[in-house]
């Protein structure tokens, strides 16, 4: 009976008794969030129109984050004053990068690969990863970074709102993370329903021989979602590394995505942001009231727990399509 | 006005009816030992109805995936309006005015029926990026003309009633129709038909063979089809070439190719 309480009324009761608590847990739920579906965002990106699980997304986070950094000492060292200009003038550099790189990936990996099993395509995609280890390090050299968010123009501190006799503190940079976001995922929701490019994206995903037919290049969309992918992992790259620092370690955020996928659908858009967003929050709910029971630390599995449960029930995710075969 | 020119732009000016408009020398093509296609030559006139008939396997598909670009030839030349290609990709090729169908459908699964044919006017639509994020302007403007368009060979197909519905859901002679829809969206010089009929009752193909007719007399759009079915082709077709094993064993109308003791005796087997 005990123990019943204890898993079905008390963190309910908690909740209602202090709901500034419960409000502050749900912020942190909601950023948390928002951040896995950035980075499920990249992996949807690439899945859908080239049915590739990229694994190498997590380390294109941290290249990003590492050419932004990078680029921006290098520019202080030729003299440029340091401060939003040369931050700027980084980023622009930076995302010419991530194009480049997204040329480079079509060029020397995917097309000689076209038209092979799924499984080459991944395989490529743990070398494309090795690869980038190896040369971020070349380049950038191996310890850790400190994100430029400040000369970014990323605001500092947090806000306190007082509720219910409590309060509940906002990082002002998780505040802009969010907006960001949001901003970022309506921009590439509208260009994948909206515009010729969208169509031709979809096309590309549901049948590569359809989509050759009516004169779709495969090669320019797969430069296109690369680059896309590149965008959002270099917009991860700036958000995580702003919360803690720009090293190698931070790749491991890409598993983070894996519940998120599984949860939302790999091929759905909408799907990775809600699914973020249930993972993110369900994760700290069940950290903050339930953690304690079972002698915390549950974060780190809990969001595969919620992803397997799913799993038995929807198959194909929130948001994926249902296949069905003709036998 | 000239915006209106290239959305109905007539097919191409530059080659007269009954000239030469697709020539096919002496190709070959080989997967690993397997010889698919050996030294076939014919030619495709504008405005025929060409048809490629043969048993299974004699090279057929592989011949329609040569002439649109998916598999490059080892050997021989294509000459299409009268310029040879060395090498030509699928892109290059839809570019060209080549549109084509699949033996097996291949459509965009998710999308709906409009959007299927929409996606056939990929190449026609040249309004920048930026206007078309935009949704505004000169891009709403291509929009609309390309969906009149659009409309109007939904209309012509009769398929009106399903336009909303994604082609996933349609019983498989509809999406044969729809994917028929695709390639007439492109406005093809050439139209590449794969098995049109293939897997249809009587009274689907008889509507096919309707909408083909149609499309050769109302547009003057140029057709090369595959058909398994003697009827359909000796109904429909100008001239017949007649593949086996990958070589060209007969060409010509259809009563010749009919009375040809090699094509009997590809068909029927030879008593050895």
């Amino acid at each position: 009976m005990d123990l019943l309480y204890k898993v079905f009324i008390d963190p309910f009761v908690q909740m209602g008794t202090a709901p500034d608590l419960l409000v502050q847990t749900l912020w942190d739920g909601l950023v948390a969030g928002v951040l896995y579906s950035l980075i499920a965002l990249g992996f949807v990106l690439i899945f859908k129109a080239s049915g590739v699980f990229n694994f190498a997304q997590g380390i294109m986070v941290v290249f990003a984050a590492l050419a932004l950094v990078g680029l921006y000492d290098t520019l202080r060292r030729w003299g440029v004053p340091a401060g939003a200009l040369a931050a700027y003038l980084a980023l622009a550099v930076t995302i010419a990068v991530m194009f480049g790189l997204a040329f480079v990936i079509e060029r020397v990996m995917l097309r000689p690969l076209v038209n092979q099993p799924d499984i080459i395509l991944f395989m490529a995609t743990f070398g494309l990863t090795y690869f980038l280890i190896g040369f971020g390090e070349l380049v950038f050299g191996g310890d850790p970074k400190v994100m430029i968010a400040e000369q970014l123009g990323l605001p500092r501190g947090a806000i306190d709102i007082k509720m219910a006799g409590g309060f509940v503190s906002m990082q002002k940079i998780d505040i802009a993370a969010v907006i960001i976001v949001s901003l970022m995922v309506a921009a590439l929701s509208f260009l994948f329903q909206r515009t010729r490019i969208g169509r031709a994206l979809r096309a590309v995903a549901d049948s590569h021989k359809a989509a050759l037919s009516v004169g779709i290049s495969l090669e320019h969309i797969w430069v296109v979602v690369w680059f896309a992918a590149g965008i959002v992992a270099l917009a991860t790259g700036i958000m995580w590394g702003a919360r803690s620092e720009v090293s190698f370690s931070l790749q491991i955020i890409a598993l983070k995505a894996l519940p998120v996928l599984i949860l939302g659908g790999f091929t759905s858009i909408p799907g990775a942001i809600i699914g973020g967003l249930i993972i993110g929050i369900g994760e700290k709910l069940g950290e903050f009231y339930w953690g304690p029971l079972l002698g915390s630390g549950i974060e780190s599995w809990l969001a595969y727990f919620i992803a397997l449960v799913f799993l038995l029930f929807r198959p194909q995710g929130l948001f994926g399509e249902k296949i069905i075969e003709r036998i | 006005m000239l915006r209106e020119l290239s959305v109905r732009a007539p097919t191409g000016p530059d080659v007269a009816a009954g000239d030469v408009l697709l020539a096919v020398e002496d190709v070959s093509l080989a997967f690993g030992g397997v010889k698919a296609v050996s030294g076939v030559s014919f030619d495709i006139r504008k405005g025929e109805i060409r048809a490629i008939i043969g048993p299974n396997g004699a090279g057929k598909t592989s011949m329609l995936n040569v002439i649109n670009g998916f598999y490059q030839p080892q050997q021989g030349r294509i000459a299409f309006k009268g310029k040879t290609r060395a090498k030509m990709r699928p892109h290059e090729a839809a570019a060209g005015g080549i549109a084509r169908t699949f033996q097996n459908v291949a459509l965009f699964r998710g999308m709906s029926v409009l959007d299927n044919i929409m996606a056939g006017r990929t190449l026609k639509m040249h309004r920048s990026f930026f206007w078309q994020l935009l949704r505004h302007g000169p891009a709403l403007r291509e929009e609309v003309e390309h969906r009149l368009f659009v409309e109007e060979i939904i209309d012509f197909l009769k398929i009106q009633e399903i336009r909303r519905t994604p082609v996933g859901r349609l019983p498989y002679g509809l999406q044969k129709r729809v994917e028929l829809g695709r390639a007439l969206a492109m406005e093809p010089e050439l139209l590449l038909l794969d098995e049109p009929m293939a897997g249809m009752n009587i009274e689907e193909k008889e509507d096919m063979s309707r909408f083909v007719l149609d499309v050769n007399d109302h547009y003057g759009t140029t057709i090369a089809l595959i058909e398994h079915d003697m009827g359909v082709v000796m109904d429909l077709s100008d001239r017949v070439v007649v593949l086996d094993h990958g070589i060209k064993i007969a060409d010509g109308t259809p009563a010749e190719v009919m009375r040809n003791q090699a094509v009997i005796d590809a068909y029927l087997g030879v008593a050895h």
